[in-house]
């Protein structure tokens, strides 16, 4: 789909900031507020804006710091579906927060989040490896959030400059 | 034994302090401030600039540079005038790597004053060009320009004022404080007076990066205004490097000879390392200016419009980053409008008289501010305006 530099003006600034008010954009892009209503209702239902996210540094909230965990996951692709039909059976899994098919030493990069490592680990144990195609797997678990989707957490984004200058 | 004598000169006595330095310690003193009052951009320098000086310290790159600057900025930066703004200078020794475009203009004024020389000086202007023309012992003359022409040079203004001892003119495109650009037609205008009474031009270039609404053009790059011009331009606005203070001048060999002179004597050289950042910044920057000016655009965009919606008229200004609207409609002085708006809604912003006489009724705003602050200084104004 091709769009005109407006349309992506709009996309780059909700990507940022979701939240960011109608007739503020319209302003920041000189278009009128319906005019922006109208490109985001299209670019909604054309699949362009997939969702809006709020990302959450949960360790901040108490009683829900919650574990991150990266796996390698070696699978046998089958024979013509490829890794399509494994993929799909690892990220209907409502731990499983994203899967990519990665080139390199394995093949399914798969982000589970738990409440706990020993939650992580039974669904490793129990539903990962346990599916037939799956060779291997090996977990990191994430020790610290320092960026995410672009997102610098605990940034010090105080303005250093003086109040008053030529 | 007492001090008798008239220690300081008289020059130096006569200059009056920047009506922007009264602002800054009222403001200063004052917490919760938002700040529209700062000339510089809100980004901080490009990461892989900052690099490219780490990385010069630790190769120990700590010494001296050629007065003129390093041969390979000088290179750097002569490709980088032609390939966006379209002249040609030598790097051998038609550029000078100096502090800042502070001290470029300070250097160029030197280099062209005799004592009592006029020099010509669009209000409003940037706050150091009349005392600086005085400091090289000239006389600076101002051309007031007005909002009915959104702050653009009319140039049948020069020839009201120009004299036999007029040497030059200063312009700033886009200006500080107006935004104001001057499209090539305007400059062609310009540069047809120019050339008819013998003018040099003083072309200060600092927000050139910053020019939002039309394609960019360089008075050097008029015909036949290469020979009269000196090209002023940095690193600070564009690339967000206000604090390396690095700028530098292009400019005829016989005006750059004198001008490098000046600089041996006085500086020496520009920092180092800032040098070395600067190398990168113009080899691989170009990125990030344009999506720090697509940034700016934006906000400019929605600031200016929402200063008319909250019935401070403002016109859109082409470049830089500042708004300068009216304040007319209220009946204050835009000293009077600034202080109590900082008093009480702290919102800290400049009165356009310390630009000069015709920037008076208006006031500068700044809007490289993220657009939260932005938004809340809408707010604030809004609410100010209100209770008046
Ligand atoms: C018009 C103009 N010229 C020159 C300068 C000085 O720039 P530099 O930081 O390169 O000395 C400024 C800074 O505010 C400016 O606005």
């Amino acid at each position: 789909m091709k769009l005109t530099e407006k349309e992506i003006e709009i996309v780059e600034l909700l990507e940022k900031n979701a939240r960011l008010p109608i007739d503020t954009m319209a302003k920041m892009v000189s278009l009128s507020v319906s005019e922006v209503e109208d490109i985001i209702k299209k670019l909604e239902e054309a699949k362009v804006i997939v969702q809006y996210a709020t990302i959450v540094d949960w360790r901040k909230v108490d009683g829900h710091e919650g574990v991150t965990a990266m796996i390698d996951v070696k699978v046998t692709p089958k024979r013509g579906v490829g890794f399509d039909e494994v993929a799909e059976r690892i990220y209907r899994f409502p731990e499983v927060k994203s899967v990519y098919l990665m080139s390199g030493a394995y093949d399914l990069s798969v982000v589970i989040e738990g409440r706990s490592m020993s939650e992580i680990a039974h669904f490793v144990s129990e539903k990962l490896s346990t599916l037939d195609s799956v060779i291997s797997t090996t977990t990191h678990f994430i020790l610290k959030k320092y960026k995410h989707d672009g997102t610098v957490f605990e940034q010090g984004d105080q303005d250093r400059r003086i109040v008053v200058a030529p | 034994m007492q001090k008798t004598k008239t220690y300081i000169s008289d020059t130096v006595s006569r200059l009056k302090p920047s009506g922007i330095r009264r602002f800054f310690d009222l403001a200063a003193s004052m917490e919760g401030v938002i700040s529209l009052g700062v000339g510089e951009p809100d980004f901080i320098t490009p990461w892989s600039v900052r690099e490219a000086c780490i990385l010069s310290l630790e190769q120990g790159y700590t010494s001296y540079t050629a007065n003129a600057g390093l041969w390979e900025l000088r290179k750097e930066i002569s490709d980088y005038v032609a390939r966006r703004f379209h002249v040609l200078y030598d790097p051998a020794d038609e550029i000078i790597v100096t502090v800042g475009a502070s001290q470029a203009l300070d250097v160029s004024l030197r280099a062209i004053v005799n004592p009592s020389d006029e020099v010509i000086v669009v209000e409003p202007s940037f706050v150091s060009y009349a005392p600086l023309v005085s400091l090289a012992g000239g006389v600076p003359i101002p051309i007031q320009t007005s909002g009915k022409h959104q702050f653009k040079l009319q140039p049948e203004q020069i020839e009201q004022v120009v004299t036999p001892k007029t040497k030059a003119l200063i312009i700033c495109s886009p200006n500080n404080p107006t935004g104001a650009v001057l499209n090539a037609k305007e400059l062609m205008q310009i540069a047809h007076i120019v050339e008819k009474h013998d003018l040099l031009v003083i072309s200060d270039e600092i927000y050139a990066e910053l020019c939002y609404d039309e394609q960019y053009t360089s008075f050097p790059a008029i015909d036949r205004m290469r020979e009269r011009t000196i090209l002023i331009n940095g690193f600070s606005k564009g690339f967000a490097m206000t604090g390396w203070r690095l700028g530098f001048i292009a400019a005829p060999r016989d005006f750059a000879t004198a001008m490098l002179k000046i600089h041996q004597y006085t500086m020496m050289c520009a920092p180092t390392m800032a040098q070395y950042a600067a190398i990168e910044a113009l080899q691989n920057g170009a990125a990030d200016v344009e999506q720090m000016k697509k940034s700016y655009r934006q906000r400019r965009n929605f600031f200016v419009q929402s200063l008319n919606e909250i019935g401070l008229s403002c016109h859109m200004p082409g470049g830089a980053f500042y708004a300068f609207p009216s304040i007319q409609s209220t009946g204050m002085t835009s000293e009077q409008f600034a202080e109590r708006l900082l008093l009480e809604e702290k919102v800290a912003v400049v009165p356009g008289h310390v630009f000069g006489g015709s920037g008076e009724g208006y006031i500068r705003c700044s809007y490289a501010s993220s657009l939260e602050q932005l938004q809340e200084a809408i707010r604030r104004m809004k609410r100010f305006l209100e209770r008046l």
